[in-house]
């Protein structure tokens, strides 16, 4: 049967693949002829840096399982041998610790940028909700990870957070001895948290990774000025007047992030890997202890947001499920940023006032919540957390009114810069 | 491809009940794997009775067993510490014990078989920690009115010397009483009913 020759005319072993495989169009769709605004800022660094994070993060862990053996009692040996006789082993294990940290900082401003710059909004609510589930797994992949190496943090954390499922009424202390399998986190539980960390969520990582990359050039990239570069189009050509190809524009560009983040990332690195007890906290350097609890538990910096809501939601009619609800609503509530947005604008560089007020708040708000969500419980820190869980909620569920009564500015016909 | 002289009817239904069939066979096959996740045999094993030797357990003290991999403790309280019990009542959610975080056979208003030897386990209502006993007393820092008792480091539940729960802490209900039983004056069966009930 004859082979339909490709259109793009290549010859060779190019032209042999061409011909039964779509490399050079898919090339040319994703990278040389994938026209992006040609005004992209900084800001637009952090989401090619969590791919490069995430490409960390899958090479290290590839080479950490290798040496490490889960099971309650040869985890934590098996984490030490990593640090101590494995040849360059703790320089591995501490790219993956850092890069944990790493790619929670990335995402959160990858994240605001979107929030800015209204990349959510119509066409770009489904490149927000893959993202969203995104950040959803990444969590879930970070508190598995945390507790591999079984020290007493490990081990507690464990226990706190899987017993959120124990504040569900009637069930819940069946599905905690069901997700744990046993009536404590023992060594089936170490067990399975390794085989979610290293398997399956990788897995729905990765695919869902893939889904926003696929969604974000179906639709094609906002940018600072959240005006739509393909009105403008070239008519000889049908390329966006406003648009560069993104190979070799921003893949060099974003070789320049790179190295801006990969040195901050090695200074880390080589010079304070525990990240001054916040990336590796010094309770995790002790074996995991089902009878003493550290002194003063705490998550993982980057959950500090939303634990503080956990902590900040007393209990009530008996049950302290409410925390976990308020909890797990501020993570869904991203999910509807693109229905609960009404402003005619997507930049906030000609967003209104209000708009303008309310994500600054937002962002100072995330920052303090974080903060508080890490000191030791007390009044005060109680009484913090409960104004920052308000304002937090506030910036959603008023946005439909304050971003539809903000005053805009007119947008340009074209990119600004 | 023609559909003329097709029965719509039969193959609707054959089309069905091949899906539900299917479904039913997907159903299946998951249930395995769900059930392997419950605890072993060998885990279930481990959650075997555990017995306690309080005879050299001093006043005021603290023993620690392990009973299912969790923390079970035998304070033996002191006379004063029995007294702090009252202290403490008009601070605590449920001074009474009406929730029943205790077998029904403890009745006693200090939440033991015999007041003098509190047992309990050693984690917290709110989220699973273990509480630190902190029987330093007074400690404005923990509370205006504490009378010695049970502070959780995770977020600052704080418990009486009888494990009951103070007002506005995340903590909603006093600490476990697991089922237990004496052998004899000294001997404590942890994780079995007297049985005389």
């Amino acid at each position: 049967m004859a082979i339909t020759p490709n259109p793009y005319k290549t010859t060779g072993a190019l032209g042999w693949i061409d011909d039964r495989f779509p490399l050079t169009k898919m090339w040319k769709e994703h990278l040389s002829e994938y026209y992006a605004p040609k005004n992209f800022n900084f800001w637009y660094f952090f989401g090619s840096l969590a791919l490069l994070v995430l490409v960390n993060q899958l090479l290290t862990g590839i080479f950490l399982t290798m040496h490490y053996k889960p099971g309650a009692e040869t985890a934590f040996d098996s984490v030490e041998y990593i640090m101590r006789d494995v040849p360059w082993g703790n320089v591995i294990r501490y790219m993956h610790s850092t890069g944990a940290s790493a790619f929670f900082v990335v995402v959160f401003l990858h994240m605001f940028r979107g929030l800015m710059y209204g990349s959510y909004q119509k066409p770009r609510e489904l490149i927000w909700v893959f993202g969203s589930l995104i950040f959803l797994v990444l969590m879930a992949e970070a508190f598995c990870g945390y507790v591999l190496p079984w020290g007493n943090m490990s081990y507690w954390g464990a226990a706190v957070i899987i017993n959120l499922f124990g504040t569900i009424p009637f069930i819940g202390p069946e599905l905690v001895v069901w997700i744990q399998g046993d009536f404590v986190p023992s060594d089936a539980t170490l067990n399975r948290l390794f085989s979610i960390h290293v398997i399956a969520l990788p897995f729905v990582l990765v695919g869902l990774v893939v889904a926003h990359i696929l969604a974000l050039h179906e639709v094609g990239s906002n940018n600072p000025d959240g005006v739509e570069i393909k009105k403008k189009k070239d008519p000889a050509t049908g390329i966006p007047l406003d648009g560069i190809p993104f190979h070799p524009y921003y893949t060099v560009k974003d070789m320049v992030g790179v190295a801006g983040f990969l040195i901050i990332f090695c200074a880390v690195l080589f010079f304070m890997p525990d990240g001054g007890g916040y990336f590796l906290e010094a309770p995790n350097f002790t074996p995991a202890s089902q009878t003493n609890t550290p002194e003063h538990i705490t998550p993982a910096w980057y959950f500090g947001t939303y634990y503080a809501m956990l902590r900040a939601t007393p209990s009530f009619a008996g049950t302290q499920i409410w925390g976990v609800i308020v909890m797990g609503a501020a993570v869904v509530i991203l999910f509807f940023v693109p229905w609960l947005d009404k402003s005619k604008v997507k930049s906030i560089r000609y967003k209104g006032v209000l708009s303008k007020t309310a994500l600054t708040v937002f962002a100072i708000n995330f920052v303090i919540l974080n903060y508080y969500g890490l000191q030791p419980p007390s009044d005060t820190v109680q009484l913090i957390s409960q104004i920052g869980t308000i304002i937090y909620f506030a910036f959603f569920l008023l946005m439909p009114w304050y971003s539809k009564i903000d005053k805009t500015k007119p947008v340009p016909d074209r990119v600004t810069e | 491809m023609s559909n003329e002289g097709v029965d719509g009817n039969r193959r609707r239904f054959l089309t069905a009940a091949t899906s539900v069939f299917g479904a039913a066979g997907a159903a299946a096959v998951a249930w395995p794997f769900l059930a392997s996740l419950k605890p072993s045999a060998r885990a279930r094993a481990l959650g075997a009775p555990v017995i306690a030797d309080i005879s050299t357990l001093e006043p005021g003290m603290r023993a620690t067993y392990l009973w299912r991999g969790q923390p079970i403790w035998i304070v033996r309280r002191t006379p004063e510490m029995l007294a702090s019990l009252d202290k403490v009542a008009s601070s605590l959610v449920d001074p009474d014990s009406k929730t029943q975080q205790q077998p029904a056979y403890i009745t006693d208003k200090s939440r033991a078989l015999k007041p003098e030897f509190m047992v309990m386990k050693g984690v917290c209502t709110h989220l699973g920690c273990s509480p630190i006993l902190r029987a330093d007393h007074p400690a404005p820092e923990i509370d205006t009115n504490w009378q010695g008792g049970f502070f959780c480091p995770c977020h600052g539940s704080k418990f009486d010397l009888a494990g009951r729960v103070y007002k506005g802490v995340p903590a909603p209900t006093n600490i476990v009483v697991p089922p237990h039983r004496y052998e004899g004056d000294t001997v404590v069966v942890i994780g079995e009913d007297p049985k005389t009930a």
